[in-house]
């Protein structure tokens, strides 16, 4: 702190704040926010997000008003819902005022809950390993970055080896051995436990990319004259980081983060599709697309309600996603 | 050139050996026992003891990661069984070595692999193209928002409407079903072309977007607002300058993809019950089959590494600038 006050500055203290001229910057989250704010499709992305946001978080509360939950097997208690093969009677998958999306085939579980309480699982888990990736991908990469040598060859190299494993064979193989390991033979095992699996095992490969993006960041801010001229007047390393390169660091970090949800939530239902993620009864999207998948010939309907929301949603958020990057980084015009 | 190459070759060898040793530690050296897996559910102590003796499970872990390694290069025996070099291990499920199982698979993803890389690749990078030089008309915008569209839609989802629709309901295409190439070249293209579709439909997508992307970029490079003004025609600009520059970017991408898509596009494949690598995989998982899932993990990692090389190779004959 400079002791010295600049000579132009007039040492008026009690003007009252109405008098003074109206301040002509803004700061760059407001600029942001403006921009943002301007963009129509962005908002509208917003408000489709929300929605589902509001609805996943809302389900046990919506459940109870419906009336309903996605566990009891309404068409089995009940004769006249499934016909003799366990397929919805009603048109549309059994579509009526009582169950407003219609009944599972086959156990006969309500349709809508379901898919409110499969939002839920699907954005838990996806925010969660968003949340690990970035706080782990920022931290080896802003320090493989900004350390240099030795230590950011290292870890260059093995965020080479953790890209070239192939990820998708990899979640595949590696939730079954995860679930022996944490569960005795023949166990079940907590939904919750479950859901930290998988939020490890796609954590466990996702941060690589991440902290490669970061990497390239700050070796590129490194070499700036404001962060040089903070090393110069001896600030400590943390200061460096915190105060100089965190910053401007925002914006990817916020970028890749938007953009890395809505993958997620597809890897997710890819993993429930295939057998290794979330399983019977935990509502899930993957887990309900694979049972659609079975009956699709007879009861196209089940596939369709995870289907469409699945994509209603990955599709707003990637706008979102484009929004938020458009706002925060002006210049990337794409 | 060759000194590049052979440079690119030997680190991929690295990392493909990396990703082997870590991959085998963490299924091998996993508390759980493989021999029990493998054993499944009616286990007597006998099948046990005789699994844990042919898969070699009594050694200590160092050992049978030695013992692997010498099974690549010199082949080795599984009880009363050979495995010949390379021999990645002896899939007990199948009685069968491992890697003759994902031989067999092998065609059927290539074939998946490489038919939807040529519809993907030519509708994605043409429409991407279209785009670019038509910015903010029409054209662009409803090329852009449908490819949205197909880059947020699952193949599980997709593959399963389109084949009720094109299928069960229309009965515009055959049944998806994997013919090898060789018995019924007719048949082989007829039973992909549901799966081909449904893949490249949602690549497609992706590379229409990094196309326009990567074309509009190139438009603003320096080069090519001076053959501009120059004056040589709008279609000398895009077909002989820009081109090249907004190439590149779509052949990183390709190569890596075409990696991944070669170690098994394992949702497609499952959704059209494919017998390729990814749906090996996912059966192998289903029946806990280590040494078989070790084997996929490897070919898989070997094709992105490969794929890998390939690019960069492919990237120094388009840009010069990479060699130096």
């Amino acid at each position: 702190m400079t002791t010295l006050a600049p000579p132009t500055d007039p040492p008026v203290e009690e003007d009252p704040p109405a008098t003074r001229p109206a301040p002509t910057g803004l700061r760059p989250s407001q600029l942001a926010w403006r921009r943002f704010r301007r963009d129509r499709t962005g908002i509208a992305a917003a408000c489709v997000v929300a929605v589902f946001v509001v609805a996943g978080l809302g389900a046990p509360l919506f459940a109870k008003l419906y009336g309903k939950d996605p566990y009891t097997t309404y068409g089995q208690n009940r004769p006249g819902l499934l016909n003799e093969f366990g397929f919805p009677i009603a048109p549309n998958g059994g579509m009526s005022g009582e169950f407003w999306l219609g009944l599972e085939p086959g156990l006969g579980r309500d349709v809508l809950t379901q898919l409110l309480y499969g939002i839920r699982t699907s954005l838990l888990i996806s925010l969660a390993v968003v949340a690990v990736v970035t706080v782990l991908g920022v931290l080896v990469g802003v320090t493989a970055g900004y350390l240099g040598g030795g230590t950011d060859f290292v870890v260059g190299r093995v965020i080479d080896v953790m890209l070239s494993f192939p990820s998708t064979l990899f979640f595949i193989a590696f939730t079954p051995v995860v679930t022996s390991l944490l569960t005795e033979p023949g166990e079940q095992m907590s939904s919750v436990l479950r859901a930290g699996v998988i939020i490890a095992v796609l954590a466990a490969f996702g941060w690589a990319s991440v902290a490669r993006l970061l990497r390239g960041q700050v070796l590129s801010l490194r070499s700036r004259e404001y962060v040089e001229a903070a090393r110069v007047i001896g600030a400590s390393p943390g200061r460096v980081v915190l105060r100089e390169l965190l910053p401007n660091l925002v914006t990817p970090i916020l970028v890749s983060a938007s953009m890395a949800v809505p993958t997620y939530v597809t890897t997710e239902a890819a993993l429930s599709y295939l057998g290794v993620g979330m399983v019977e009864p935990t509502p899930d999207w993957g887990r309900m697309l694979l049972k659609g998948a079975e009956v699709y010939k007879t009861d196209i309907t089940y596939m369709c309600v995870p289907g469409i929301s699945m994509l209603v949603f990955v599709v707003a958020f990637n706008l979102l996603g484009d929004s938020v990057r458009d706002a925060l980084d002006p210049k990337s015009d794409r | 050139m060759f000194r590049f190459l052979v440079q690119r070759l030997l680190g991929a060898a690295l990392i493909l050996f990396v990703v082997f040793t870590v991959t085998f530690f963490l299924f091998f050296a996993m508390p759980d026992d493989p021999a029990r897996l493998s054993c499944g559910k009616t286990c007597t102590p006998e099948t046990l003891a005789l699994i844990r003796r042919d898969l070699g499970l009594d050694e200590s872990v160092p050992m049978q990661y030695w013992h692997y390694i010498v099974g690549v290069f010199a082949g080795r025996d599984f009880g009363t069984s050979h495995c010949s070099a390379p021999c990645l291990g002896y899939s007990f499920v199948n009685h069968e070595p491992v890697l003759d199982t994902l031989l067999d698979r092998f065609p059927a993803t290539l074939s998946l692999a490489l038919g939807a890389s040529v519809i993907f690749l030519g509708v994605g990078v043409m429409i991407g193209m279209l785009a670019a030089l038509r910015r903010g008309t029409w054209l662009d915008k409803s090329t852009m928002a449908l490819s949205l569209i197909g880059a947020s839609v699952t193949i599980q989802f997709l593959g399963v409407i389109a084949r009720y629709v094109l299928v069960d309901q229309l009965r515009w295409l055959p049944k998806p079903e994997y013919l090898p190439f060789t018995g019924d070249p007719g048949g082989w293209m007829g039973g992909l072309l549901l799966p081909w579709l449904t893949l490249a439909c949602v690549q497609a997508a992706v590379y229409a977007r990094l196309t326009r992307a990567s074309m509009i970029d190139a438009l603003g490079e320096d080069h090519v607002r001076t053959v501009r003004a120059k004056g040589l025609t709008s279609r000398q600009v895009y077909l002989k300058h820009a081109w090249r520059g907004a190439i590149t970017p779509v052949v990183t991408v390709y190569g890596i993809e075409l990696g991944v898509l070669l170690g098994g596009a394992v949702v497609t494949e499952t959704t059209f019950n494919i017998p390729g690598i990814g749906k090996l995989a996912v059966n192998a998982v289903a029946n806990s089959d280590l040494p078989m899932i070790t084997g996929v993990v490897l070919i898989a990692a070997t094709a992105m590494v490969l794929a890998n090389v390939a690019v960069d190779a492919v990237y120094a004959v388009i840009d010069p600038r990479v060699r130096v």
